[in-house]
């Protein structure tokens, strides 16, 4: 099976090459071939052969097959931007390194590095060692505080997701085929046809295939599983409502104190100022607010509308939903702030042009604001999927408690829950590899659609 | 058509609508906005049997609660414990950032773009991710309940170093030669000629490290277990419960004496903030 992964890789090697490079000669085959070689290599050599040995699952072999030839990419990458550097494209790296201005200091090449140390050494101790650590606590069983620990290799991801090794690679393949169908499909079909529609409808459809494939994919629990699930779908029911409220309500917000009027930068001031409000506190105050026996909502509810509101605490319902209030309230400052930034830019010429053209006031919004605020919208996107996906801890730890049977709690919850108050730090880093692949994703994809090299938010 | 160009009407058509409508509606905005905190405000103010009772006017114990708070529970030296972290982050943050835009703009190296890359690939590396390891990490040095637990890690900022190196990257090339020229050291270039022109950079760095430092939670939660040493967001938990009940006017209090700091220098620092987020978008 090693072999047939690094038979596999060395394979690999010469098509990304003539996939992706524009100067191919037998010697950059070649190079490319050894290349996703050592690439593959390096995970068996790290882990060792755990993932093949007698009595290990098909699981197992597809998950170390995976490791492999996802090593073996990323090597092919590094080679291909030192190729395009060799051919003076210089696209990918130079690009990214911003070679804004020729010039500067003649002095020692040490002088920069002295200047970067600091914030070198803290990156890698505290970013980079730590993540390494992550990848090799997440194969391990071992308990917090324990001295010892046991190889589990795959073990803990295992558990988390279906034990069908032929579903677990058709689920994946099925989502990314009808990506590419929709993809095809939008190319060749003329604009505002009726076959382009149906193409828009099929990307959507694509878009949420991923999200199906993994919910097939992780384990539904019994039998010594995980019912990971349950994790997913709470964390995207959560995620989802939080950059929903907070992005449309920030949206409509802003959209109303824009307009030039007496006393604007007062109103501004106070409709953002909860920016500066914790998570905690945004927990601690809708605490309050939907207490069952003390809170304002419950008593109101009953009062004015005769409705006896259940707590909120066993009601799975509620108490996602009052997550999601009190989480997008928090970011809502936010992302007022940012939208309002935007719709200063938004050209008022347009705006009078299709006043005059007899444009209605939503027509003006959407065919003129909206595609204007674009690339806000899409920061604004990726920053709140951020926060809903993190800082929620907090929110979450004040209100809740991951109650009722966990259906809030969200997955950096869960890893919290299962690695420091179970102490089973293996399992808990396990979840947290599979997070970290999920911001990975995420800043991949900011970076292709925005080739921006700027985030603003956190830390 | 040219009376469609007129200031008068075009203020009509582009502001639809009366002012008053408009007011209105702000005010009733801001004022949902508002209503946990000032829901927070009245109970703050309140015994425990004026809550229940769901009385609508400042009750009776606000020093009480105050006193409960700040004394009972030490609630001072939690806040003095965020201040201290808060601004060693900051500051250490800035510097270092400073530095590194320094480097990236003004310095030609081998292996720039490595150390590039090393820098921006940690813009998907939160804190978060790793945090079950990062705690067994800090935990074996020995950091546990200390001050440099909870400062260290969050020296380094990937985007301050990105928004300085935009910054300076837009500043006129012929300040580099001016003060070569005057025999300044790049430390000189620095402080006498960059941080001067930076300064609406340096606010708007220091609004978002600020509160993004004030408020956190998770990893103080985990790393700090000496109350006497823990930050003001985590001892927000302890006064969940107060001889052994919950008492809902000192958290409450409690609440919103933790988001004073952070709100007075975001509302102060306003201006300076949306400035520096200006020149971040350039690009």
């Amino acid at each position: 099976m090693l072999i047939f992964g690094l038979v596999i890789a060395a394979l690999l090697g010469p098509l990304y090459v003539f996939l992706n490079l524009e100067r191919r000669s037998l010697q950059r085959y070649a190079i490319g071939s050894a290349t996703a070689v050592a690439g593959a290599a390096i995970t068996p050599l790290v882990m060792g052969r755990c993932g093949f040995t007698e009595g290990t699952s098909g699981v197992d072999h597809l998950l170390s097959l995976t490791l492999m030839w996802g090593a073996a990419w990323i090597a092919l990458i590094a080679l291909r931007s030192f190729f395009d550097r060799a051919d003076g494209k210089a696209k990918a790296s130079a690009a990214m390194a911003g070679e804004i201005r020729t010039g500067g200091y003649r002095m020692g090449w040490w002088v920069p590095w002295v200047l970067l140390s600091p914030t070198l050494l803290i990156l890698v101790v505290f970013l980079y060692y730590p993540a390494f650590r992550t990848f090799t606590l997440s194969t391990k069983l071992t308990k917090l505080g324990a001295p010892r620990s046991i190889d589990v290799c795959f073990g803990n991801f295992t558990e988390l997701l279906i034990l069908n090794p032929a579903k677990l690679v058709a689920y994946p393949l099925i989502a990314i085929a009808v990506i590419y169908g929709a993809r095809f499909w939008m190319n060749h079909s003329g604009p505002g046809t009726w076959s382009r529609k149906g193409a828009d409808v099929a990307s959507v459809v694509g878009m949420l295939a991923i999200f199906v494939a993994m919910y097939l994919m992780f384990s539904p629990g019994g039998g010594g599983q995980v019912d990971y699930r349950d994790v997913y779908v709470n964390t995207l029911i959560i995620t989802v409502g939080i950059v929903a409220f907070g992005m449309i309500g920030g949206l409509a917000v802003a959209y109303l104190a824009f307009r030039k009027i007496r006393g604007g930068s007062a109103y501004r001031t106070l409709l953002i100022w909860p920016y500066a409000i914790s998570p905690a506190v945004a927990g601690v105050l809708f605490f309050m607010i939907f207490d069952p026996t003390a809170g304002i909502f419950t008593h109101g509810m009953d009062v004015v509308f005769g409705i006896d509101v259940p707590n909120y605490r066993e009601s799975a319902m509620l108490a996602q939903g009052s997550i999601i209030l009190a989480s997008g309230w928090k970011i809502l400052g936010y992302n007022i702030l940012f939208y309002l930034a935007g719709l200063q830019t938004v050209s008022t010429d347009q705006i009078e042009a299709a006043v005059i053209d007899g444009a209605s006031s939503w027509q003006r919004f959407y065919k003129i604001v909206m595609p204007a605020l674009s690339p806000i919208t899409f920061f604004l996107l990726v920053t709140n999927l951020v926060y809903a996906f993190f800082e929620v801890y907090a929110t979450v730890d004040f209100m809740t408690k991951g109650a009722p049977a966990g259906k809030t709690s969200i997955a950096i919850y869960e890893i919290i829950r299962v690695g420091v108050n179970n102490g089973d730090l293996g399992r808990g880093a396990a979840q947290s590899v599979l997070l970290f692949a999920a911001v990975i994703a995420i800043t991949l994809w900011q970076f292709r659609t925005t080739g921006s090299k700027v985030s603003y938010g956190g830390a | 058509m040219a009376e469609g160009l007129t200031p008068g009407v075009k203020k009509r058509t582009f502001f639809r609508g009366r002012q008053w409508t408009f007011h209105l509606a702000l005010s009733v905005t801001a004022f949902v906005i508002a209503f946990p905190l000032l829901y927070a405000a009245l109970i703050a103010t309140q015994t425990n049997t004026e809550i229940f009772a769901f009385q609508l006017t400042p009750g009776s114990a606000l020093k009480s609660n105050f006193d409960a708070v700040w004394f009972g529970r030490d609630f001072a030296g939690a806040m003095w414990n965020s201040t201290v972290q808060a601004i060693l982050v900051t500051t250490g943050k800035t510097i270092l950032s400073l530095l590194a835009g320094l480097a990236f703009v003004y310095f030609k190296f081998r292996g720039k773009w490595i150390v590039f890359f090393l820098v921006l690939v940690t813009l998907m590396m939160p804190t978060e991710v790793m945090i079950l390891a990062m705690f067994r990490f800090v935990s074996e040095i020995g950091w546990q309940d200390s001050m440099a637990a909870i400062t260290v890690p969050f020296l380094a900022s990937a985007t301050g170093a990105f928004l300085f190196r935009q910054h300076f990257a837009n500043l006129p090339a012929e300040l580099l030669e001016a003060s070569q020229i005057d025999g300044a050291s790049p430390i000189q270039f620095l402080t006498k000629v960059l941080i001067p022109l930076s300064w609406n950079v340096i606010a708007a760095l220091f609004v978002i490290q600020f509160v993004y430092t004030w408020n956190m939670f998770l990893w103080p939660s985990l790393i700090i277990r000496d109350e006497s040493k823990q930050v003001v967001q985590v001892a927000l938990q302890t006064l969940t419960n107060i001889d052994g009940a919950l008492t809902y006017g000192p958290l409450m209090l409690a609440a919103i004496i933790a988001s004073i700091p952070p709100a007075i220098i975001f509302v102060l620092m306003q201006k300076p903030f949306m400035s520096g987020f200006a020149i971040g978008q350039q690009k």
